[in-house]
């Protein structure tokens, strides 16, 4: 009834996959950095990982889902527990994906650029960064969430601000590309950049979760 | 015995309203919340309600009995009929009522009828103790409120684990709130039928019942049929009338109602204060979803916040007025029938201690005795095989589920799997047919080269022996004849028709959607023009294009002009754009 083996074991994936979703943040980084700089065989060592390390979070993500509701865990936060994991997964899924994209299209990215992509994918990265340790306060220390989610919100306003800037140095002050190249290169900044939209959405539900835990 | 079970029906009535209306405040949030079954809690609760009641319910049961001694059974199932309406009523217009309330008032309508001098001592002791209850419910909330938080804080527990953590801790509590409730309440069901107490006494062996802790009994089980009779469907919404709270406030809430009930029930507590020189706690039956409320409202202040509607406060405060009112000016009401119509006599006697201190001799001395020690082992006995029969039989089943479900999800795998692998044998063989296709094409490559190499050799070796034939030939006219029919051969081999024909059906095959559009859209052109559009399309020049038709540029140009007209293009528009787009 108390479930104490089952939930010792949910700690321990839950922990596991927001370890995963952390490294799949890092990677994402490495593999881009690896993109501009030209070292083809990295990115797809990077993509390889990626790949693995999102499959492995789906497995532990159904994993914990399965324990959740077959063992009649937190009956009442189960729903928001899931939907924060589902969010978590969305971002290493969209990481992943963004990252193929990258080898699939094989973007032209004129090397003048290379420094601000490289700052906005950190950017965006620090944002999910900021989220994974909030996300574990959520299960310890709720009240502590907030001031670790103020991070996360500043990191996104920043790559925004940075992704706006990049789009408009395309199109306004590069007039060697084409047109094709520069639309191009607007997806691509903003595969970058949705990354910490994503992990500002899941910092909004989070937020939330935490003031409904607050005792 | 049977005429007593009828004279108390009334008053199990009011233990069965008791049952269905106060007990959703012990368990209802835990259920609320599925941090517990309807069963488990219903069962929990239904067996700490029997034990408070049987254990610790003469406390309470005397205070309502010195209210006033009733010694007429018609008359004390009159006083709980009545009592019982008022409280029926007051649940169907959903006003909280306290039975508490409703018994003291209906006793207080009955001494009024009979004019017995009411003991105001007694009886301000009751409003006492129905204020200072919440209010006891209210500081024990903040107390209890805050050092669960400074210890979640402290000890920063896994959120997975406190839920584990929480659900033995509601455990406990409702089993204690519960035993509470049935020690403080028992007295509202049966107190007044204290005097109809059978004489007899049951010894279990670890502990023996006097009559009047089984009159608690059967007060208890009316409470227990209560809590399983009632529609536990609409639990919820019962619950969230009034609480809606977190798991860790629920805890606070049960451990504070169980702390209040506890202090006006225990004669133990009372008469260790007494002994202390300290004063005691009245033991009068107190409203627990009163605790409850001031419990929560205390939690509230704890939070910054108020956690119950205005609305809500209001109507327990009418709740409070109406039912002790209520029940009073209906019994009353009753009592006056009843000696009008009937000339039934209703007169007030001197009260009879019904708790004596060595109340076990005389009922051991005076009544009937039931050695219960025997059926009592064996009914346990039987109890505790029957529980680990269930639990052996579960335990099968459970491991037999979960076997199930593994070979359920093993066998989606493998399906999945399956599904995975036949999408990836039809890829392969797309992948093989495209192979060939393309092997096919690469031989008929290599083939039409070695026919090209072998047809070259043969014609160059034509070729040269033509020349060296001419070579030899002494005659001047003769050679020069040769020579020019060598040169023919060559002009004819220079316009390379087999090459220019494969090198047509290439371009036809590789852009057959084009050709395919041009023959529809333009069914008039000539072979000439189609195969000028074909060469367009290809983004040659007009000197590439002369050469491989083998007419001059000029020709071209005009050929172009013709293609443009047919295919009705403006002057002004180039038609290469057109061709290319088409």
């Amino acid at each position: 009834m108390f479930n104490f083996k089952h939930a010792k074991k949910s700690i321990d994936i839950i922990e596991q996959f927001l370890g995963l979703i952390d490294q799949g943040s890092l990677i994402f980084k490495d593999g881009v950095k690896n993109y501009l700089l030209g070292n083809k065989e990295n990115f797809q060592d990077n993509l390889k990982t990626l790949s693995n390390l999102s499959s492995e979070a789906d497995i532990k993500k159904r994993e914990i889902e399965n324990i959740l509701y077959t063992q009649s865990l937190m009956p009442q936060l189960r729903g928001d527990i899931l939907k924060l994991l589902e969010e978590l997964n969305n971002i290493i899924d969209l990481a992943k994906t963004n990252l193929f994209e990258f080898d699939v299209e094989v973007p032209f990215i004129p090397s003048e650029l290379n420094q601000d992509l490289i700052k906005l994918t950190e950017l965006s990265v620090l944002a999910i960064d900021s989220l994974i340790p909030a996300a574990r306060d959520y299960f310890v220390n709720p009240d502590s969430v907030k001031e670790k989610l103020h991070r996360v919100y500043l990191y996104e306003k920043e790559t925004d601000k940075l992704a706006s800037s990049i789009k408009r140095r395309v199109f306004q002050n590069i007039p060697q590309l084409k047109l094709s190249e520069k639309i191009h290169l607007r997806y691509f900044t903003l595969h970058i950049e949705i990354l910490s939209d994503v992990a500002k959405n899941a910092a909004d539900l989070l937020s939330i979760m935490a003031l409904k835990r607050a005792i | 015995m049977t005429i007593t079970l009828l004279y108390i029906v009334s008053g199990l009535y009011l233990g069965w309203l008791l049952g269905t209306n106060d007990t959703v405040n012990v368990f209802g949030s835990a259920v609320n919340l599925k941090m517990l079954t309807f069963r488990t809690a219903a069962f929990i609760a239904s067996l700490f309600i029997l034990s408070g009641a049987i254990f610790q319910g003469e406390g309470t049961t005397k205070t309502i009995h010195s209210l006033g001694n009733i010694s007429e059974p018609a008359i004390a199932f009159s006083i709980a009929l009545c009592v019982a309406f008022v409280v029926l009523i007051l649940i169907k217009i959903k006003l909280p009522v306290s039975t508490s309330q409703a018994i003291v008032g209906g006793m207080l309508g009955w001494s009024i009828f009979v004019h017995a001098t009411t003991d105001w001592n007694l009886l301000s002791k009751f409003i006492i103790s129905w204020i200072l209850a919440p209010v006891i419910g209210l500081i024990l909330g903040m107390l209890f409120f805050i050092l669960m938080r400074r210890i979640l804080n402290r000890t920063r527990i896994h959120l997975i684990k406190l839920n584990s953590y929480l659900r033995i801790a509601m455990i406990i509590a409702i089993a204690l709130a519960a035993f509470g409730l049935g020690a403080n309440n028992i007295g509202n069901v049966v107190g007044i039928f204290s005097n109809l107490s059978p004489e007899v006494s049951i010894d279990f062996g670890i502990f023996s019942m006097g009559g009047i802790q089984i009159l608690f009994l059967i007060g208890g089980i009316s409470i227990v049929i209560g809590i399983y009779s009632y529609n536990w469907r609409l639990l919820s919404e019962k619950s969230n009338e009034i609480l809606s709270l977190a798991p860790e406030a629920t805890v606070v809430v049960l451990a504070s109602q169980a702390v209040v009930l506890f202090l006006f029930s225990s004669s133990w507590l009372a008469n260790l204060l007494i002994s202390e020189g300290l004063p005691s706690f009245p033991l009068i039956p107190v409203s627990s979803t009163q605790i409850a409320i001031g419990s929560v409202i205390g939690i509230g202040f704890v939070k910054g916040a108020l956690e119950i509607e205005n609305k809500t406060l209001a109507r327990i405060g009418l709740g409070w007025i109406v039912a002790p009112i209520g029940a009073g000016v209906l019994t009353y009401s009753l009592l006056f029938i009843i000696q009008k119509l009937f000339n039934y006599p209703i007169r007030n006697e001197s009260l009879i201690p019904i708790f004596k201190q060595n109340e076990f001799q005389s009922i051991a001395s005076h009544s009937s005795k039931f050695n219960m020690v025997l059926p009592g082992i064996i009914f346990l006995s039987a109890i505790i095989i029957v529980i680990l029969l269930y639990l052996f039989f579960r335990q099968q089943k459970l491991r037999l589920k979960a076997e199930k479900d593994i070979l359920v999800q093993q066998n989606q795998l493998y399906l999945s799997e399956k599904a995975m692998n036949e999408l990836e044998m039809r890829t392969f063989a797309v992948e093989n047919d495209s192979l060939n296709l393309k092997l096919q094409a690469k031989r008929k490559e290599f083939m039409d080269i070695a026919l090209n190499i072998s047809e070259q050799i043969s014609f160059l070796e034509k070729i040269s022996s033509g020349i060296n034939e001419a070579i030899k030939t002494s005659d001047n006219e003769e050679r020069i004849q040769r020579l020019n029919k060598l040169s023919m051969i060559i002009k004819q081999k220079m316009s390379f028709p087999q090459e220019k024909k494969e090198f047509y059906m290439q371009i036809e095959e590789i852009h057959k959607d084009f050709h395919m559009k041009l023959k529809t859209s333009f069914p008039d052109l000539t072979n000439l023009e189609k195969r000028l559009a074909g060469l367009l399309r290809l983004n040659l020049s007009t000197k590439e294009i002369s050469t491989l038709l083998n007419i001059s540029p000029k020709s071209v140009e005009v050929a172009r002009y013709r293609l443009k007209k047919k295919m009705n293009i403006d002057k002004d528009k180039p038609l290469n754009n057109f061709i290319n787009n088409l």
